[in-house]
């Protein structure tokens, strides 16, 4: 017989699920966090380290939020104000979660969405985060070895929440950056044929609206056809939103609750949204994620399962207290918005300054950067190369496409609302020597006497872009590099943190 | 083609037991002192009530911690963003000292294979997924918490084979009921990737003893197996033993660093010993890397508030507070203890001799009119509809033997427990007229009827319910 190593033995007394890699976290994706990790930036004690552009957080309205609990104590079960609530509030574990929290939530909701719908609190289920969530709106729909359809590129952590311990397959709706990378029902078709083929029992779509990685809404038209699509299908629609009060600018944000209203026939079972604090308030750390789902046994069960990743309820009482000021929260999804803003034209004004392209959307806390020019060859080991260089020489962790499943290369996500505004300068810095160093190679092939002259006058037009709004977006491979603009300095640039 | 997974269509959940309809029925009729005085008394609920006075007394002192502030800085934002999966390192330092604490400092915790989780329901659920593939089976000495049937097996597909245990001797655990267990695994084709016991024990309120102990730790390692150890009731103690862990086991033998010693996990929580349900905070502990590492990952899915991390590292940190409140919450529990227990043997009825945890494994064998579970749910149903008590039936608690009740005691004042006892000692006195006279023949009843009893008697029946009219 022969004897196992130390580590088979190891790995026969572990399930498959925890010596496996369903976590995801061997993806490459991850050399990215673990180089920040090594070496994170601070303009101070380390302004060579690596600038954290892989995180989608909403950090920009933290003095908001700070501000309003040390002139609120009363919401914490702690304070002098608070403390007759602590017993109470300590021992409340009702999975259904605090009615006054769950009011607060649903009208959170609405607010989100322009109060054009209305959100049952009865419906509200707590789980640990949108993580959490999907995870149990997985187990509730799809038994192991069924799928759902997911539009490409999506976010990566969906692989783990949404198969690793439930063993349910995701089906990639292939988007094109042709059209935006817009869904369209041919592509809905084709995956659910790819399923059928594969024996994949097809039991919903995922869709991110806003989504992420690429920022973009989905319009009327699209969440109808999505809507007819799985109605006629029979099939579920899970609607993950957890960045509807990301949306800035022109861009408006249409709820899957508000198209349902628009299609009288749809099969309201099948309809399902998974929310989150953790964007839109920019909260991750508080951990509170919302199953909300039209169909009444999915809420019994969901609601059942919520016992594996409740919100604490010291928490939920913070939450009900906060988000019932209304004037408070009116406000703070104006400023949000704002800043928001600014903070995106900053990072793709400098971008347009550059000649770097990116997929015009107008919300989520990152762009999605378009950098196909840049690589070798129209692969994804081209972009992996690239990406690395980015990482390690460049030294911003920013996510390549490829793990987020976009099946053409040379796309990057960038996130923008994790920094202030000197950290988004360094930033674009960093690009901008990049780039010209790409640059200067290029030419000292093509023109060579020429490029010192020409490349200290592109830095010069470069920094005086940067006060400016800018639309232009031509691409770096055609050597143009933008004039000094004449449009007016947008009031949306000069917004301070 | 089902729309909704069998997860959801099954009774997984678990929660059609009797264990859940009796707090169900507690919802729709709560005992309130001046509201509703006839209402239920929840004694169905193992809570830990009797010391928020100590920790509010705390939070007075202590505004920083109360208010999310660093030397008087508010730190709120910084909290906000903290997700790390790793938790809060202060946080798990004090998580560790203060399992060390309760083990009298005997043994140490290394805060690093510390897994933060959502409460020790999720702790559990996770260990599963990382030990056990769907299917594989973990033994577990009856009777035991009803929630292990939804949080051991109901997403993870694992099983559970009871090693029965016996109130010949007072429900210990035996080599051979070990043995007997593992066997039955067998015969039902599945595979028994470890044993998972409750230290002190839910629902029976003992500490293992260090002969169980020595047994399990055996038995893991002949079989080769896990040994789950969930000892969330730990802090609870309040007898004259001290709480035995499994980890005073792998010291004393000399296992600690051995492949033993990383087949050993320890689930703990914060629910029992702190009374602080609602924070859910639940931890793992293992030795074995590969565990934390993926329990980690897992633990996203119920992560601790960062606010309630925050608050409870300062309070678990200040080793004044700690050593004073586990005195002190022993004392309490020993006294409310013993209030239940001599009130119940005021109403003839016995417990199983505990010494931890928040509630007694009461014996009301004698009240049953059948030795049947028939029988059981019988006499329950008169209990919670009838005297309005919710108390936890043994056969929710997968008990092999009918008659055996939990009653909680520290989710109550004292007065609402004076109240309890009372209405089930009158329940009882009532029952056991009753009783005599179902023992003579229709016949006898008839001539009874005859003789000069007291009114009250002729309306007692044991086929009848008692009147609602008290």
């Amino acid at each position: 017989m022969v004897a196992l190593t130390a580590e088979k033995q190891d790995q026969n007394l572990l399930s498959r699920m925890a010596a496996g890699d369903g976590h995801g976290e061997n993806s490459a994706y991850f050399d990215g966090w673990k180089a920040y990790e090594e070496n994170p930036f601070h303009p101070i004690n380390r302004p060579d380290g690596v600038i954290q552009m892989g995180l989608a957080e909403n950090q920009l309205c933290g003095d908001l939020m700070r501000k309003w609990v040390l002139e609120h104590p009363e919401a914490s079960i702690c304070t002098a104000e608070g403390v007759n609530q602590f017993s109470d509030i300590a021992i409340f574990q009702d999975y259904h979660g605090l009615p006054e929290f769950r009011q607060a939530v649903a009208k959170f909701m609405e607010k989100t969405r322009n109060n054009k719908v209305r959100f049952d609190p009865d419906r509200i289920v707590m789980s640990g985060g949108a993580t959490g969530a999907h995870e149990t709106v997985a187990f509730c729909l799809a038994n192991p070895g069924e799928g759902f359809l997911v539009p490409t590129p999506y976010y990566p952590g969906f692989d783990r929440d949404l198969r690793w311990r439930t063993g349910v397959n995701l089906v990639p709706v292939t988007c094109h950056s042709s059209n935006g990378f817009k869904i369209t029902v041919e592509a809905l078709e084709a995956a659910y044929e790819n399923a059928r083929v594969s024996n994949i029992p097809v039991k919903g779509l995922l869709i991110t609206n806003p989504s992420n990685p690429l920022g973009t809404t989905l319009d009327r038209d699209c969440l109808k056809s999505l809507v007819n699509f799985t109605n006629n299908k029979g099939i579920h629609l899970i609607a993950d939103e957890i960045y509807a009060a990301t949306t800035f600018g022109q861009s408006e944000f249409i709820s899957v609750a508000e198209v349902i209203e628009e299609v009288p026939h749809c099969n309201r079972d099948l309809i399902h949204i998974v929310y989150s604090l953790s964007k839109d308030m920019g909260l991750p750390g508080l951990r509170v994620g919302i199953v909300y789902s039209y169909n009444d046994r999915v809420v019994q069960i969901a609601r059942k399962m919520s016992s594996f990743g409740l919100v604490s309820s010291q928490t939920q009482h913070l939450i009900a207290k906060m988000l019932s000021d209304e004037d408070f929260v009116d406000e703070f999804i104006r400023k949000s918005k704002l800043r928001l803003a600014a903070r995106h034209a900053e990072l793709t004004t400098g971008l347009d300054g550059l000649g770097i392209g990116w997929l015009k959307a107008g919300a989520g806390l990152f762009i999605w950067m378009d950098l196909r020019n840049l690589l070798k060859t129209a692969t994804f080991d081209s972009e992996m190369e690239l990406w690395r260089v980015i990482v390690h020489k460049v030294k911003l962790n920013v996510s390549p496409g490829g793990s987020c499943h976009c099946n053409e290369p040379g796309w990057f996500r960038v996130c923008f609302a994790n920094m202030d505004h000197k950290t988004m300068e360094t930033a674009l810095e960093r690009i901008r020597v990049f780039t010209s160093q790409l640059e200067e190679e290029s030419l000292k092939q093509t023109k060579p006497m020429a490029a010192p002259t020409m490349m200290a006058k592109k830095k010069m037009c470069w920094q005086s872009s940067l006060r400016l709004s800018f639309k232009d977006t031509r691409r770096f491979e055609e050597g143009f590099f933008s004039p000094h603009s004449p449009v007016p300095h947008s009031p949306l640039v000069r917004a301070q943190i | 083609m089902k729309q909704l997974s069998t997860k959801v269509t099954s009774n997984g959940h678990g929660q059609d037991s009797s264990y859940f309809l009796g707090w169900e029925e507690y919802e729709k009729n709560p005992y309130d002192e001046i509201k509703n005085p006839n209402g239920m008394i929840q004694m169905g609920l193992a809570e830990n009530q009797l010391c928020f006075d100590l920790i509010e007394s705390w939070l007075a002192k202590n505004p920083d911690a109360a208010s999310l502030k660093r030397n008087g800085q508010s730190i709120f934002k910084e909290l906000a963003l903290f997700q790390d999966y790793h938790g809060m390192p202060e946080f798990k330092k004090a998580m560790a000292e203060f399992m060390e604490e309760i083990r009298g400092n005997r043994v140490t915790f290394n805060p690093k294979k510390i897994v933060l989780a959502a409460g020790s329901t999720s702790a559990n659920e996770t260990l599963m997924f990382c030990l056990a593939e769907p299917g594989d089976a973990f033994l577990l000495p009856t009777p035991y918490y009803p929630g292990f049937d939804r949080d051991l097996k109901w997403r993870t597909g694992a099983e559970i084979v009871p090693i029965h245990c016996s109130s010949s001797n007072g429900f210990q655990i035996t080599e051979s009921a070990l043995q007997q267990a593992y066997q039955q695994a067998h015969k039902l084709g599945l595979k028994v990737k470890g044993v998972l016991v409750t230290n002190p024990s839910n629902p029976l309120g003992t500490a293992l003893t260090r002969r169980e102990l020595n047994l399990l730790v055996d038995f893991i390692t002949s079989k080769n197996i896990h040994l789950i150890s969930d000892e969330i009731y730990s802090g609870t103690m309040f007898g004259f033993e001290q709480f035995i862990s499994v980890m005073d086991v792998l010291k004393d033998k000399k296992l600690e660093n051995t492949d033993v010693s990383k087949r050993v996990h320890v689930v703990y929580s914060l629910s029992k010993d702190l009374g602080l349900p609602g924070f859910r905070v639940g931890a793992i502990y293992s030795n074995d890397d590969m565990i934390v590492s993926a329990a980690t990952k897992m633990s996203s899915f119920g992560l601790v508030s960062s606010q309630t991390q925050y608050l409870l590292s300062a309070l678990l940190s200040d080793k004044k507070f700690t050593s004073q409140y586990l005195e002190e919450n022993q004392k309490r529990l020993k006294s409310r203890q013993k209030r239940l227990v001599s009130g119940l043997e005021s109403a003839g009825i016995t417990c199983l001799r505990s010494n931890a945890g928040l509630f007694c494994w009461v014996d009301m064998r004698h009240l049953l009119d059948t030795n049947t579970f028939e029988a059981e749910l019988d006499l329950w149903k008169k209990i919670v509809y009838n005297v309005k008590l919710n108390i936890s039936p043994g056969s929710s608690c997968h008990c092999t033997e009918p008659g055996w009740f939990r009653v909680c005691f520290a989710n109550m004042s004292e007065d609402t427990l004076d109240l309890a006892l009372k209405r089930l000692k009158t329940f009882v006195e009532s029952t056991d007229c009753g009783r005599m006279i179902s023992r003579s023949s229709h016949e006898r009843l008839k001539s009874l009827r005859k003789k000069t009893v007291s009114n009250w008697v002729f309306r007692v029946s044991w086929s009848d319910r008692v009147p609602d009219e008290r």
